[in-house]
């Protein structure tokens, strides 16, 4: 398996799905370093979980399928456990930063 | 045994083995069996409350709607993170009243609103029902409110009640 076999008409959307979802989680990754408050920040790194994942995860199969010679679908498997995993994570930890807040250790409702 | 329930979770588990192992061949479909058989057994023990969804074609609609919404609000927020320079985005919590009360259904609704970039599930009150969302630029309430009851709360209620 080299890049050599692989035809420009697979390799170039493929790269082009490559830099979007690199661009997508780095803006994500971004939001963390911009955003000023946890409430803001905690929106900022599903972009990377979801259409950053989902380019990546469509250029693997379309490389894969191609180099395979047939369909490859196991990157459905990882998109759906991402779908089923990451948003709990995400909701923890904002039951976790409303929680704290309620309960008023955190006098002025600002979570860093 | 009499079939009590349509065989889904069965069904999607031995989908999951077949693709993993990337073969149709009589040994893996055994195999995929017993396992599905086994894990939706101890599923059923941990969680007796079993699912019961219909309208496939309303499912799928609604899946397509939730793409399409995930990558446009991909763009916008990150519009907004670049836009940090400048302004920081108006967060803001707020109440939508429910009328969806399967469980399942409101686990879909939870997963959608959180995988969508700049909504978070904050907390649901189940005694009078009401859904706290977390919004990244609030910036039109009637907007948000009209997205979770018609696009995702409707067609999840068709589903599962």
């Amino acid at each position: 398996m080299n890049g050599a076999e692989l035809s420009p008409w697979i390799a170039l959307p493929a790269a082009a799905l490559l830099v979007a979802g690199g661009l997508l989680a780095l803006v994500g990754s971004l939001g963390l370093l911009r955003l000023n408050h946890f409430y803001a920040r905690i929106h900022a790194p599903t972009m990377g979980n979801t259409l950053g994942a989902g380019c990546v995860l469509l250029a693997s199969m379309l490389t894969s399928s191609a180099l395979a010679g047939r369909p490859v679908i196991h990157e459905l498997l990882i998109t759906v456990f991402l779908l089923l995993t990451s948003p709990v994570t995400t909701m923890l930890l904002m039951r976790a930063a409303v929680f704290r807040n309620e309960s008023g250790r955190d006098r002025q409702g600002d979570t860093p | 045994m009499t079939l009590t329930h349509r065989p889904l979770l069965e069904g999607l588990l031995l989908a999951m083995w077949l693709i993993v192992n990337e073969s149709l061949a009589l040994h893996h479909w055994l195999l995929g069996i017993a396992f599905a058989l086994g894990i939706a057994a101890l599923m059923r023990a941990l969680r007796p409350k079993i699912a019961h969804p219909r309208r496939l074609l309303v499912a799928l609609q609604l899946s397509w709607h939730v793409l399409c919404d995930v990558v446009r609000s991909n763009l916008a927020v990150g519009r907004i993170i670049l836009g940090t320079l400048h302004q920081q985005p108006k967060i803001g919590f707020m109440k939508i009243p429910l009328e969806l009360r399967d469980p399942h259904g409101l686990a879909a609704l939870s997963v959608i609103i959180t995988a969508t970039p700049g909504t978070v599930w904050a907390g649901h009150d189940p005694a009078n029902n009401v859904l706290t969302l977390h919004v990244l630029d609030l910036q039109d309430e009637a907007a948000w409110l009209h997205t979770i009851k018609q696009r995702y709360e409707r067609p999840l209620m068709e589903i599962f009640e």
